[in-house]
């Protein structure tokens, strides 16, 4: 009975969520074979366009942690480890699928302002996106010389 | 291999000696049975004959504990985890009594893919046992919420997947703690599921005996890898005056045990890669030992429920010991 209830809710927020989707048009998910493909990617990295940036997953953690980035720009985070991620925006304003190996995932973000995310398989793993404009992009990488946080310690 | 040790230092007046019991841990990856008796805890070589006694005890429930099978899984530290899978059934089918049934506690499969979870349900069906019990891992709950999962291998359960059953003057219950999970925290059991708990285990004699499965462990082992549970204390305290209450995981892919009051915690083997230890390596994940070794780190963990005398044996048991 609280199951069938619960669907009933889901079923709601996802039309909710299909009538607030253009608003959020331009996340994409690059192994459903969009633009952003991974061969697209990696023909596009010897000349990515201006508004392009890069995150990678790596070793449980989003490399570099903190990234800022002008208003448009479109961020592409990638898997790199063997345990499959997610890009889960703490405010549900992006999220991707489970990501495999080497399966990525891109997001424009048109808004100012700071977008706190995480992994929703492995919570421990969380990171932000700083959108500011007129800004130069900054990339702040908290883990040095490749330790994690816990090894320096 | 000592044999039939008795352990009686008992300074902490817990029951528990640790000397005693640190020798227990140092055997379980290769194949030794800790068995807490009449306060006592025991320990025996695997293939030691009081073991094998222990399995003709009149009122005895027997069962077996398999975990992390992440099935779709192919990389180097495994390239075939349906063989190391088929190898750990063949271990369950060889043992002395066979188990009234098998627990999975999480990870069936590597990335909930229908065909991952239907290559692990056909494999499962080669156990002789009459029944098999699952939790989810957070392999099994992607993209969907577990809702194939939950048609597949929990129907009829609650909430996010969540049961409980007696048997063999038991109380059996599964939890789900892979779920909703929190940016920044670890497992989550969520007020839900700890409200259902609660409910469920109050109308039992503080006498039952306990057994809690959940695929991420539910004592702290190590959270910088989020390997622990941010609510399982509240679980535990809804279960404190029962006199034996046994907690059992997966998720780390390598056995661990804690005794605390009268709760035994135990995590279990994976049948696909190992892990390395808490702190050994830059992030948890697949590691890869030499192909010769791995079946040295697989495993699956025996567990035998003595009817009357409150006993409880745990026995690890690793792919290429004998048994």
């Amino acid at each position: 009975m609280k199951r069938r209830y619960r669907n009933i809710l889901c079923t709601g927020i996802i039309a909710l969520g299909a009538m607030l989707a253009p608003r959020y048009a331009r996340a994409q998910d690059t192994s459903g074979g969009s633009m952003h493909s991974d061969s697209m990617s990696s023909k596009l990295s010897s000349k990515m366009p201006s508004k392009s940036y890069g995150v990678e997953i790596r070793d449980f953690a989003f490399g570099p942690m903190t990234l800022t980035v002008p208003v448009g720009a479109t961020v592409t985070w990638t898997n790199k480890d063997e345990e499959p991620h997610t890009v889960y925006s703490n405010d549900d304003v992006f999220r991707s699928k489970a990501l495999d190996t080497d399966e990525a995932f891109s997001f424009t973000f048109e808004k100012a302002g700071t977008y706190k995310y995480f992994c929703s398989v492995h919570p421990k793993m969380v990171a932000t996106i700083i959108v500011g404009a007129d800004k130069k992009p900054v990339a702040t990488d908290q883990k040095m010389d490749g330790m994690p946080i816990s090894k320096l310690n | 291999m000592p044999k039939g040790n008795i352990i009686t230092d008992n300074l902490n007046e817990d029951g528990i000696d640790r000397r005693g019991f640190l020798k227990c841990m140092a055997w379980a990856g290769t194949g030794a049975a800790c068995v807490l008796q009449g306060g006592v805890l025991q320990s025996f070589a695997l293939g030691d004959s009081a073991i094998r006694g222990m399995h003709k005890r009149k009122g005895e429930l027997a069962f077996v504990q398999i975990s992390d099978s992440h099935i779709g899984f192919n990389k180097a530290a495994n390239p075939d985890v349906v063989g190391t899978l088929r190898q750990a059934i063949a271990k369950i089918n060889a043992l002395p009594t066979p188990p009234a049934f098998v627990l999975h506690t999480g990870d069936l499969s590597q990335l909930s893919k229908p065909e991952q979870f239907d290559t692990l349900a056909q494999s499962l069906k080669e156990i002789r046992t009459d029944r098999i019990f699952y939790v989810p891992g957070e392999h099994d709950v992607l993209d969907d919420n577990g809702a194939a999962y939950r048609e597949r291998f929990a129907k009829g359960s609650l909430g996010d997947g969540w049961y409980s059953f007696d048997t063999g003057g038991a109380h059996f219950i599964g939890l789900v703690n892979v779920m909703n999970l929190k940016a920044g925290g670890l497992g989550n059991l969520g007020p839900e599921q700890l409200d259902w708990l609660e409910k469920d285990v109050k109308h039992l004699k503080s006498s039952t005996p306990i057994v809690v499965f959940a695929h991420i462990p539910l004592w702290s082992i190590y959270p910088e890898w989020g390997w622990g549970t941010s609510d399982s204390e509240q679980a535990l305290s809804h279960l404190k005056r029962f006199g034996s209450v046994t907690v059992l995981n997966g998720h780390i892919h390598q056995t661990m045990r804690k005794v605390e009051g009268n709760v035994t915690f135990h995590t279990a083997m994976s049948t696909a890669f190992p892990q390395a230890a808490p702190g050994m390596a830059p992030a948890p994940g697949p590691m890869k030992v030499p192909a010769e070794k791995l079946r040295s780190v697989l495993g699956v963990t025996d567990v035998n429920f003595i009817r009357g005398h409150h006993t409880l044996g745990i026995t690890d048991s690793t792919l290429d010991s004998a048994m």
